[in-house]
């Protein structure tokens, strides 16, 4: 029997499970899943829980419901992989050989990459919520607080959901005003960007809807420290921000393993060729979701879109024909604006986000970096769809490869 | 792209004013640019760029995490070397294309 090993069985490891047994033989290919941890979350719902719009129960699933008969899961953690023998070690001892091998390890955040970030004012004045941890304490933090400084933070690039921060404070206005306490809560976004987002138009568009809603923006802010004592985050070039409620989008690191394994760059992030997936140094290694360092965002829209392209340049390695699919770096993020309205931005390695209608040109549903109704009821339309579709391996009614018609240069 | 005269020799540069053939740049050059920025460059930021240059040309990323453990300058230094906005001036001094923050 030959060995199909997967790494990691979050969004990106899942899928891959569901692709790849549906297209080997069962009685040639042993397939097998390994993940230190029971419960699938739904990462995208992270966001609306410290507003009271979604609890726990909302963004939890056992990950035992995703995974196809005729697949081996392991609960383990990973001690490393030994690339050069074809083998994985786990923690206690156990070696798994493999054929190929699928790293989805993914990306976690380390706070503790910033000086006093995890200190005392950890979950007390100080936050994240990217860990159902830190979003269910500033969902009860937010119940009580009386307003002040209310500053959102990105340490470093890159990091997990790029939008998810803007969004974060498109809700914390709509939600502070609902509250009848906006007047009291000063907004400021610190960002080690040149503005709201990387590319021109989107960064416009964003830019523009930030100083709509009365929320500050302080660019080029790449954080240094983190002062408890005077509640203060300070930079390298000396820029000091006070605040009263600190949300951090701390750095966002790769999985240890890698590092032990050797294979991650200095964030421990594995190399990874852009277009077919495949790791840099090893051919039976390929990497998918945010464990890779391919330069397009971490998010789940990309593991499902890059998804299709593995699944097909894994079935060329194994059949021994050169690779037929190659990624774009397509991403497409809904981006929530707060009242019940949301935007939608659709790019990839070349192409900037562009405005006008998706999926289908000049139909829609969805516009393009326009402010809508119709884009909101798609984000929430979406958890439905990840939970049912696209954990499944199923087809989504959306091309992997980025389509031009219905965008506007 | 548009031409540009620095330190008396016509280059290549993008709309940003970041070079765009390696090959043409030189010392005297990253002094010209240094200069427009308002840095004055000593041995200490030419072993930088060096390093920078060697980093781009290997198709490595480059980032203040990256800098930061170069062996040369931590971070805290890197700032005071190109004040305001280390990462764009300095590789804009060293002739390689600005760093694109991929998310």
């Amino acid at each position: 029997m030959k060995k199909l090993l997967i790494l990691g069985a979050g969004t990106a490891g899942t899928m891959m499970a569901n692709k790849m047994r549906n297209n080997l033989e069962r009685d040639e290919w042993d397939i097998t899943i390994v993940d230190q941890y029971k419960t699938h979350y739904y990462q995208p719902g992270f966001l609306f829980i410290p507003f009271g719009m979604y609890t726990k129960k909302d963004v939890i699933k056992p990950k035992s419901d995703f995974f196809p008969v005729g697949v081996n899961v392991i609960f383990s953690k990973i001690d490393k992989i030994l690339p050069k023998e074809n083998q994985v070690l786990l923690d206690g001892g156990t070696v798994l050989k493999y054929d190929y091998l699928i790293i989805a390890t993914g990306t976690r955040t380390a706070p503790e990459e910033v000086d006093g970030l995890k200190d005392k004012l950890w979950y007390k004045d100080i936050f994240d919520f990217y860990t159902i941890e830190g979003a269910t304490a500033l969902a009860s933090y937010f119940k009580t607080w009386k307003g002040g400084n209310l500053v959102v933070n990105i340490a470093e690039l890159p990091y997990k959901c790029p939008v998810a921060p803007l969004e974060f404070v498109f809700f914390a206005d709509a939600f502070f005003t609902e509250r009848g306490m906006r007047d009291k809560v000063k907004i400021i976004y610190v960002t080690p960007m040149s503005g709201a987002f990387t590319k021109p138009r989107a960064t416009k568009m964003l830019g523009d809807l930030l100083d709509q809603k009365n929320i500050e923006i302080i660019p080029d802010f790449n954080i240094m420290e983190v002062n408890n004592d005077e509640k203060k985050i300070v930079d390298y070039g000396g820029t000091e921000v006070p605040f009263d409620c600190l949300v951090s989008i701390p750095t966002n690191m790769g999985d240890d393993m890698i590092a032990r394994s050797g294979l991650g760059d200095d964030m421990n992030f594995v190399p990874t060729d852009k277009h077919t997936l495949q790791q840099k140094d090893y051919e039976n290694i390929f990497v998918i979701g945010d464990a890779s360092n391919i330069p397009t965002s971490k998010a789940g829209s990309v593991a499902h879109f890059s998804s299709e392209i593995l699944e097909e340049n894994l079935m060329c390695a194994i059949e021994g024909r050169p690779f037929t699919a190659s990624f774009d770096g397509h991403a497409n993020c809904y981006i929530e604006t707060g009242y019940g309205k949301g935007t939608l931005i659709d790019f990839n390695y070349d192409t900037e986000p562009l405005p006008g209608s998706f999926p289908f040109p000049g139909v829609g549903p969805f516009g393009l970096l326009k402010v809508s109704r119709m884009n909101h009821y798609g984000k929430l339309l979406f958890r439905w769809m990840y939970w049912h579709i696209l954990l499944k391996g199923k087809e989504m009614p959306i091309d992997s490869e980025m389509q031009m018609a219905g965008k506007k240069l | 792209m548009a031409i540009k005269t620095i330190a008396g020799v016509n280059v290549d540069v993008n709309e940003e004013g970041y070079m765009t053939d390696a090959s043409q740049w030189n010392k005297e050059i990253a002094a010209g640019i240094a200069a427009e920025e308002g840095v004055e460059l000593t041995d200490q930021h030419f072993e930088l760029i060096d390093w920078i240059r060697n980093k781009v040309a290997v198709g490595d990323s480059l980032t203040i995490r990256a800098i930061g453990k170069s062996g040369i300058v931590d971070a805290k230094q890197f700032y005071k070397m190109f004040p305001g906005a280390p990462l764009k001036k300095a590789t804009k001094i060293a002739g390689v294309p600005k760093p694109t923050s991929c998310i």
